[in-house]
């Protein structure tokens, strides 16, 4: 049994990585912005995986401070690169 | 290989990876997003070395505060940079940074690597000596009991951080308030994020505080959740800073050094030793300063991502 | 019956991997940002979830396992609302550049 979530931590790390290659080499901040939500789920499944595989303890509260933190990661992302000048024009029919 | 090892070079490999493309990313912004995530992927190889509190940490602390100071500042660069006083490094000084920083890498590697089995370690005395200080969680343990002193020193650390990024202000700011004003109409989905984020980052970050004392976590992790709810809801100007003359904000910024030092001070009188508890009831006394620790660090975190005053003091 | 505990383990997690997967797929595939976006937090918070729904048996204790699907919750809401906001401001860059 841990050899299969280990194993399954590892295939989700990997889809994670090549899903970085992607967004990070993406031409220009738009594909960046992206990169927190892709840590965010990826991530905390493969560190609850891992743990449970591994028998740490505790690692509930990281996963939740994960999770606070990489929504906030994103928000913060979008605020510098995109910042909300005026309400969108497109909303305003 | 078994799986684990595996899963243990892949992990290194991708960290390893993401840490080259941050070196080299395209702008300041790219690598604020890859040192983000260089740090969120960190907190998974602490986990694989068991070490849950330093994982909580450097999600925190590490990609989420740190994150948000260095995208405020690769900000304040970009307007620089449009002001037309651009200045990039010469090639001669990169290189010589790069030497410098491989050099310190290879011998910080080297000194892992030749570390025999059982290294020089205080660990077992630590754990024979923790049911006297009441806590269950080694870390702990060594933060507030074993080095408090050190521990006390960050914090006025931080202390001095906040004044010198104050400092940076226009005379005649000085005293008012940093960031930007509250908005009329806040962007509605950043105002809902922060909406739902907020109550719950409180939440956890004092109930990781909490249980800091039996389980991983503790004051400087709970602290800096509770710092990020606080910039979350100023990012999303539901709020705004307050001003920096204000009496609460400077009392709650000297709260923690302050109440630290002076259990130091009261266990040389009351228990025999500077930084000394009473036995029997250390627990208590140290959740105690672990409370105004977190209130400190819940504040001065925010003082520093919001910057230097920008705007007049009013009254 | 720990049979039947872990059997329910292994098909969720391994479904909740499937659409990690799929979701990568995606990633690498779609035309756009904002469809990337789409396929990224859609398929990777469901994945997530199953994994989650996968975990709760194995977790120490009913305190535990309520975390963890307080983790699903924050993950699901925090992660869908981040979206929206990703999706605007590559909408406004998009138009901007």
């Amino acid at each position: 049994m841990t050899e299969f979530l280990l194993a399954t931590a590892g295939v989700i790390l990997f889809t994670v990585a090549v899903g970085l290659v992607r967004i990070l080499g993406g031409p220009g901040d738009a594909d960046r912005l992206m990169a927190a939500q892709l840590i965010g789920t990826g991530g905390i499944a493969s560190l609850l995986l891992i743990a449970v595989a591994t028998g740490a303890h505790g690692v509930e509260d990281v996963a939740l401070g994960l999770a606070l933190l990489a929504a906030f990661a994103s928000a913060a992302f979008v605020n510098s690169a995109a910042p909300a000048e005026a309400p969108d024009v497109a909303d305003g029919r | 290989m078994s799986v684990l090892q595996a899963l243990d070079i892949g992990l290194a490999f991708l960290v390893f990876a993401v840490a080259a493309w941050t070196i080299f990313a395209p702008g300041a912004f790219a690598a604020t997003v890859g040192y983000v995530v260089y740090g969120l992927l960190l907190s998974l190889v602490w986990i694989r070395l068991f070490a849950v509190d330093v994982a909580l940490t450097e999600a925190a602390i590490g990609s989420g505060v740190t994150g948000v100071l260095l995208i405020g500042a690769a900000a304040r660069l970009r307007a620089a940079e449009t002001a037309g006083r651009e200045k990039s490094l010469s090639g001669l000084s990169r290189l010589l940074v790069a030497v410098l920083c491989v050099l310190v890498a290879l011998a910080l590697a080297g000194v892992v690597l030749l570390l025999p089995d059982q290294g020089p370690s205080l660990a077992p005395q630590s754990m024979q000596h923790l049911p006297e200080t009441g806590l269950g969680n080694p870390v702990t343990a060594v933060l507030i009991a074993y080095r408090a002193f050190d521990t006390m020193l960050e914090k006025v650390v931080l202390v001095l951080a906040v004044v010198g990024v104050w400092s940076l202000a226009a005379d005649r700011y000085w005293g008012g308030a940093p960031g930007e004003a509250r908005a009329q109409r806040p962007e509605p989905t950043l105002a809902f994020l922060a909406q739902i984020l907020a109550p719950l980052g409180i939440l956890v970050g004092i109930h990781v505080f909490w249980v800091g004392a039996d389980a991983p976590g503790g004051a400087f992790q709970g602290g800096a959740i509770l710092a990020a709810m606080w910039i979350i809801v100023m990012m999303a100007r539901l709020t705004e800073a307050p001003q920096t003359k204000a009496f609460w904000l400077r009392l709650a910024l000297v709260a923690g050094p302050v109440v630290f030092l002076a259990a130091g001070v009261a266990g040389a009188i009351f228990a025999g030793g500077f930084f000394a508890y009473p036995p029997g009831f250390a627990k208590p006394a140290i959740l105690f300063i672990e409370a105004f620790m977190v209130l400190s660090i819940a504040v001065t975190l925010p003082m520093l991502v919001a910057g230097p005053p920008r705007r007049e003091p009013r009254r | 019956m720990s049979l039947v505990v872990d059997l329910f383990s292994i098909v969720a997690i391994g479904a909740g991997v499937f659409f990690f997967v799929a979701g990568t797929v995606g990633l690498l595939r779609f035309p756009d940002a904002l469809s990337r976006l789409h396929a990224l937090t859609k398929a990777d918070n469901l994945g997530l979830g199953l994994v989650v729904l996968g975990l709760l048996p194995r977790s120490e204790s009913l305190l535990a396992a309520l975390k963890l699907v307080a983790i699903w919750a924050l993950v699901q809401l925090a992660g869908a609302t981040a979206a929206q906001l990703v999706g605007r401001a590559v909408r406004r860059k998009g138009t901007a550049a």
